[in-house]
């Protein structure tokens, strides 16, 4: 089996990403196609919803590669992120050998701490040689897990290799394709930052989002999807909100719409229909009614002017 | 060695005793043996320069990157001519740095020269004024030191007071954290009992155990430096660098009409450096506040990023906002919603007679779980035994709702 090859300039890895269905900007494409040459991890920050974790998937799906996910939480361990031994078929082991009437401890204790008995976390997997190549490693939220793991993670990063005592270093033959992603709900240490490649995933703009949403809710009317867009991107630049509704969002309301057999934007049904782009009952209250029939007034004066959009005539 | 030799020789040895004793006083570790090898050094390295004296001294004393800035500046003055420790004298200020001064003293360059100050002081102890410094020797004068309200401290008790922040036993609040560690009882750890089990052949299975770690829930303060308040937040960010040493999350934002974090700047290990630094970084010292638009920032920009893993927030303002409106409420309410604990400190109280009257007040307290004066070394101590007790019952004059009462 054939494995794609890594993209061998900016342009490649665009088209990469675009054979991927993800609609990136070339500060993105640029900063990936550098990690991937040096070998470093990626360090995703930005707000939720911005198409981080995405990322890592496509990569994984167009490199035709393994995509080990580790999902961070506040009190992970290395039990549970790195290995374990399963203690009870070890025991089962201990049984047999005394009913056997084995008596060397030493030959005992190398028998239990085999690798038949090793469970395997994604820290490990991701540094196992696999047939298809270095797996994609997504360490996904990891601001989410505590620093003790973070120093941790500074060591595997480093010399992409983890020691278990009882059996030794587990070293990578092939370094694995490193994605970090944080929300910042608390700031990363700068030690680990150094030793990455940082980008800001910031929101799209307008011409951009409107591709992704063509992309993911073919089922969307052209109409539908740029009037989508267009109110969201007001909502961004104009209104003061808690929470600013991510991509995710966006196609999640552009398949809501969808689903319920919209063609356009009407500003009642975007009342109603609120809840699945903001998720903060302030944000809700100050959007919907007449607020939300505002911006579709003006999202309509302004959408025949508007470039992106290919002509459909206005009903 | 000629005579003349040797007896600048002396003047050396003494030159450096003293220089070590004034490094001392300005808070530099020199001890005796340091004194012994600075001049053992000072012999052998054959000093032709003032750099190389500086250098071989340097290489004696300074063990920290934070006293390189002590050392330079005691040097600085030691070794040359006296007459510049007068002018040294007079642009110094125990606060920190006045706003707009011409020339900023240096960080350390305070108390150094409050060496030199205090040796000097020491003799022309007849000619001098009493300073009331010697409150702290007697037991009645630290009482009154405990309950003096900072704005009227002498620039003498306010060093006195920073000192006796710094030397404060910490809260010692805990929470449970999610990791495991091991212990004497708890839930069963697998992987060492396997282990031990092994040691003895796996005969017997010897149970081991372990339980949650316990750690210190962050910390984000929240300091008002508008002009009322100025003098009490540079006395408490010596607190919250006290704070900002002993525990890794604590997080502190200074607000006038803009908010600005100094978290990073807080953790120079030293405190004159530190608080310098902070200065550097802050433009409205003692202008005017608004205090909703500085938690509006806050809860826009910075709430997320720090208000994970349920911090407890100190609040440090008077609350005298003079355009209030429903926005201020709102935005303390969101502040109020993101962490575990918001404890409002507030000098205004320690007058007798303070009642919830202002708008400002009356908007912003139903939304703090702690009201508390903070405006003395006491004050600053309570504050300590309520973090550590961590939630315990609010009662009295530390509830909110009771102040609200009061005043209805």
């Amino acid at each position: 089996m054939s494995q794609p090859s890594l993209p061998a300039s900016i342009d490649e890895t665009l088209a990469l990403l675009e054979r991927g269905g993800y609609v990136a900007d070339r500060a993105l494409a640029t900063v990936l196609h550098l990690a991937l040459r040096m070998n470093r991890p990626l360090f995703l920050e930005g707000e939720a919803g911005v198409g981080k974790t995405e990322i890592a998937k496509v990569l994984a799906s167009t490199l035709g590669r393994d995509l080990i996910r580790l999902q961070c939480y506040e009190g992970l361990d290395i039990a549970s992120a790195v290995y374990e031994w399963n203690y009870a078929a070890q025991m089962v082991e201990i049984r047999v050998s005394e009913a056997a009437g084995d008596t060397d401890h030493a030959e005992l204790s190398k028998t239990i701490f085999d690798e038949r008995f090793l469970i395997k976390r994604p820290v490990l997997k991701a540094l196992e040689p696999s047939l298809s190549g270095a797996p994609v490693f997504l360490i996904d939220e990891l601001d989410r897990a505590d620093e003790a793991f973070e120093a941790f993670l500074l060591e595997v990063l480093a010399d992409y290799q983890v020691t278990i005592p009882e059996l030794g270093t587990v070293k990578a033959k092939e370094p694995p394709i490193v994605v970090i992603t944080t929300n910042r709900t608390r700031e990363i240490h700068d030690a680990l930052k150094r030793r990455c490649l940082y980008h800001w995933v910031d929101y799209p703009d307008a011409e951009r989002e409107l591709q992704i949403v063509r992309r993911k809710v073919p089922g969307a009317s052209e109409r539908l999807a740029a009037e989508v867009v267009a109110f969201v991107q007001k909502l961004r630049a104009d209104e003061d909100l808690f929470k600013q509704p991510g991509v995710a969002e966006t196609l999640d309301w552009a398949t809501a719409l969808t689903e319920l057999n919209e063609m356009a934007l009407d500003p009642d049904m975007a009342s109603d229909t609120l809840g699945v782009l903001l998720k903060y009952q302030d944000d809700i209250e100050r959007v919907r009614g007449s607020k939300a029939r505002q911006i579709v007034e003006e999202i309509r004066k302004d959408l025949p002017r508007d470039p992106a959009r290919t002509a459909v005539p206005a009903v | 060695m000629a005579g003349a030799a040797t007896d600048a020789h002396g003047r050396i040895v003494d030159n450096i005793v003293h220089f070590a004793r004034t490094l001392r006083r300005a808070g530099l570790p020199a001890g005796p043996a340091s004194v012994v090898d600075a001049v053992r050094a000072v012999e052998v390295s054959g000093i032709e320069s003032r750099d190389d004296l500086y250098w071989t001294l340097h290489a004696v004393f300074v063990r920290k990157r934070e006293h390189r800035v002590l050392f330079d500046e005691a040097f600085r003055i030691y070794w040359q001519s006296r007459g510049l420790i007068e002018k040294m004298l007079a642009i110094l200020s125990p606060v920190a740095p006045p706003r707009g001064a011409p020339e900023k003293p240096k960080a350390g360059q305070t108390r150094v020269s409050q060496a030199f100050k205090a040796a000097r002081e020491r003799k022309t102890e007849q000619t001098e004024p009493e300073v009331e410094v010697d409150a702290r020797f007697t037991v009645s004068g630290r009482e009154l030191l405990q309950t003096r309200d900072f704005a009227q401290m002498t620039a003498a008790e306010i060093e006195a007071a920073k000192a006796a922040l710094r030397r404060m036993v910490m809260p010692m609040d805990k929470v449970r954290r999610r990791r495991l560690s091991p212990a004497p009882r708890g839930l069963v750890d697998p992987r060492r009992s396997m282990r031990a089990s092994l040691r003895a052949g796996g005969a017997i299975i010897d149970l081991k155990f372990r339980r949650p770690q316990e750690k210190r829930p962050p910390l984000v303060a929240l300091c008002d430096i508008s002009g009322s308040m100025s003098q009490y937040t540079r006395v408490l960010l010596h607190f919250l660098h006290a704070l900002t040493e002993q525990r890794r999350d604590v997080h502190t934002f200074l607000f006038g009409t803009r908010l600005t974090n100094v978290t990073r700047q807080l953790r120079m290990k030293d405190p004159d450096e530190a608080l310098a630094a902070c200065s550097a970084g802050v433009e409205d010292w003692s202008g005017g506040t608004r205090i909703a638009t500085a938690l509006h920032a806050f809860n826009r920009t910075w709430s997320r990023r720090v208000l994970s893993g349920g911090p407890t927030v100190l609040l440090i303002t008077d609350g005298l906002e003079r355009d209030t409106d429903e926005d201020l409420e709102r935005e303390m309410d969101r502040l109020h919603r993101s962490c575990r604990r918001l404890i409002w400190l507030n000098p205004l109280l320690r007058f007798d007679g303070f009642e919830a009257k202002a708008k400002g007040i009356r908007a912003m307290l139903p939304h703090v779980d702690e009201f508390r004066a903070v405006h003395s070394l006491d004050a600053v101590a309570d504050l300590i035994a309520s973090l550590s007790a961590d939630g315990g019952t609010t009662a009295g004059d530390t509830d909110p709702r009771t102040w609200l009462r009061r005043s209805a």
